[in-house]
């Protein structure tokens, strides 16, 4: 069972960086939706269902939805012809 | 230079927070609060699930508080949007047709997310899960339609009507255990047979009740952030302000 | 399991999750990357929470069968608080991200200081007085400031420096 929270320890921290540096607000997103989802697969082996369920569902599902609808409004108010961040 | 001395304040913080931990011990025995309540929760509440014991049944104020921070926010963010909304003319709804594996999907997921949401909310005192969990699977199962045929439009009056309903009937069970002569929220009307699903008294009714409240706020909220549905009140409001605003400067 | 390795490793994930946070609040300069390192600061709390109720051998908080706990269970406490902060986490970060679209909608740039330098020229502007040249900055870029006839607070703060 270490390996599983080694693994996950190490996708969390490696996703938390990338949140940081990637280029792309879309890669960003989706590395802080993979942070959510490896912290509920830590919950699951901390003897915590409960909250795994939830992280799973509110921070991996509705947080990242809520984050990207965000972004889509974010790109429409965007003035014409610059294109920078995506 | 603003960069460097933020890189040392958090260095600082996390050699810190390392000593901290030095001085914890982890897989210890659980505090006196918590050993009190593994032994208790049993016989006085009769719900399976124990976290759910501690959230309705010990700790009931603080879920009805943490109902309000959500109601507050949900409602502070639609304000703020469709404050913008007004100003400028609100974008007409995008009419384009998705795709068909969306729109196939779409229907084929929500009778089965529906499913399941009701599921964890009415499971909530027997299995993991419960109403916040069961409220935000239910949200998200009335987005997708939204997010499969745009301009569709999301029915707020009939959300907000299911959202006071439900916060009220939370109260209305906290104020009927007041009249029975316990304390507010305390669970009545029996313990049940351990693990069936008419068991723990009340605490099933108060996720139900979360459950809703929880799924129509989260769907309104989305449908705000997505722009999607006739204008809201709100944006009427200010839009008369506004116009006040400016004839009075005239 | 070694208990040592466990303790060491959850607790790293914690505090690394927590730090790399913070470090993202503070260094970074675009407002959406803010929220997205709240979000991450935040699961580490969330985490170490759960950490301060675990047990060794012991089962999850869901009774199963007869009434009678059949074993050492973890403590149910902190994993109810930590539901209740996911779930108010997702409201404020729906709350803050609101007010990053209102804030592009307006300013039409996500950059902190650049909307730090707009919102104090427009502040100036509405009070009717001259804008803050910094001392920091050489002089040879911005234009002349015009006469004014107006003395401000910021007239005062600037002191003799030209």
């Amino acid at each position: 069972m270490i390996w599983v929270v080694a693994l996950m320890v190490i996708i969390m921290l490696t996703a938390a960086v990338a949140v940081l540096v990637v280029e792309s607000h879309i890669s960003a997103l989706a590395a802080t939706s993979a942070v959510s989802l490896a912290l509920s697969v830590l919950f699951v082996v901390l003897k915590a269902p409960d909250v795994a369920m939830t992280e799973a569902v509110v921070g991996a599902g509705l947080s990242t939805l809520i984050l990207a609808l965000a972004l889509h409004r974010i790109l429409q108010a965007q003035p014409a012809g610059e294109d920078n961040d995506a | 230079m603003r960069n460097y001395s933020a890189l040392l304040f958090a260095s600082g913080l996390a050699f810190l927070l390392m000593v901290i931990a030095w001085q914890f011990t982890i897989g210890g025995a659980p505090m006196l609060i918590g050993n009190a309540i593994l032994q208790q929760a049993a016989d006085e509440l009769g719900a399976a699930n124990l976290v759910t014991s501690v959230v309705l049944g010990y700790r009931g104020i603080d879920t009805l508080g943490e109902i309000a921070i959500l109601f507050t926010a949900a409602t502070a963010t639609s304000l703020v949007l469709s404050s913008i909304s007004g100003q400028r003319s609100r974008p007409a709804p995008n009419t384009a047709q998705s795709g068909t594996i969306l729109i196939s999907s779409s229907r084929l997921l929500f009778p089965l997310l529906l499913t399941l949401g009701l599921y964890i909310v009415l499971h909530g005192h027997l299995t993991p899960g419960g109403g916040f969990q069961g409220g935000v699977i239910l949200a998200a199962a009335f987005f997708l339609p939204l997010l499969a045929v745009p301009g569709h439009g999301v029915n707020h009056s009939g959300l907000a009507l299911v959202e006071g309903f439900s916060g009220a009937a939370f109260i209305l069970i906290g104020i009927i255990a007041l009249f029975q002569g316990n304390a507010f929220l305390q669970p009545f009307m029996g313990h049940g047979a351990m693990g069936s699903l008419f068991s723990a008294g009340t605490l099933p009714l108060l996720y139900i009740a979360v459950g809703l409240k929880v799924g129509a706020e989260l769907s309104g909220l989305l449908a705000n952030l997505a722009e999607i549905g006739p204008a809201h009140p709100v944006a009427e409001i200010s839009v008369e302000t506004q116009s006040v605003k400016g004839s009075a400067h005239q | 399991m070694s208990a040592m390795e466990l303790h060491w490793l959850l607790y790293a994930a914690a505090f690394g999750l927590i730090v790399i946070g913070i470090i993202g609040v503070v260094t970074l300069s675009n407002i959406f990357r803010i929220v997205l390192a709240l979000v991450i600061a935040e699961a580490g709390a969330n985490l170490l929470l759960v950490i301060a109720g675990y047990r060794f051998d012991a089962i999850a908080p869901i009774l199963s069968g007869s009434s009678v706990a059949t074993g050492v269970m973890v403590d149910p406490v902190p994993q109810a608080m930590v539901l209740t902060s996911i779930v108010i986490g997702v409201g404020i970060q729906a709350l803050a991200l609101a007010l990053v679209i209102k804030v592009y909608q307006h300013y039409k740039t996500l950059d902190l200081r650049e909307i730090h330098q707009r919102l104090m020229n427009d502040i100036d502007q509405e009070s009717g007085v001259r804008p803050l040249l910094s001392p920091h900055k050489p002089a040879g870029k911005r234009p002349l400031p015009e006469p004014q006839t107006v003395t401000g607070y910021h007239d005062i703060a600037r002191g003799g420096n030209e």
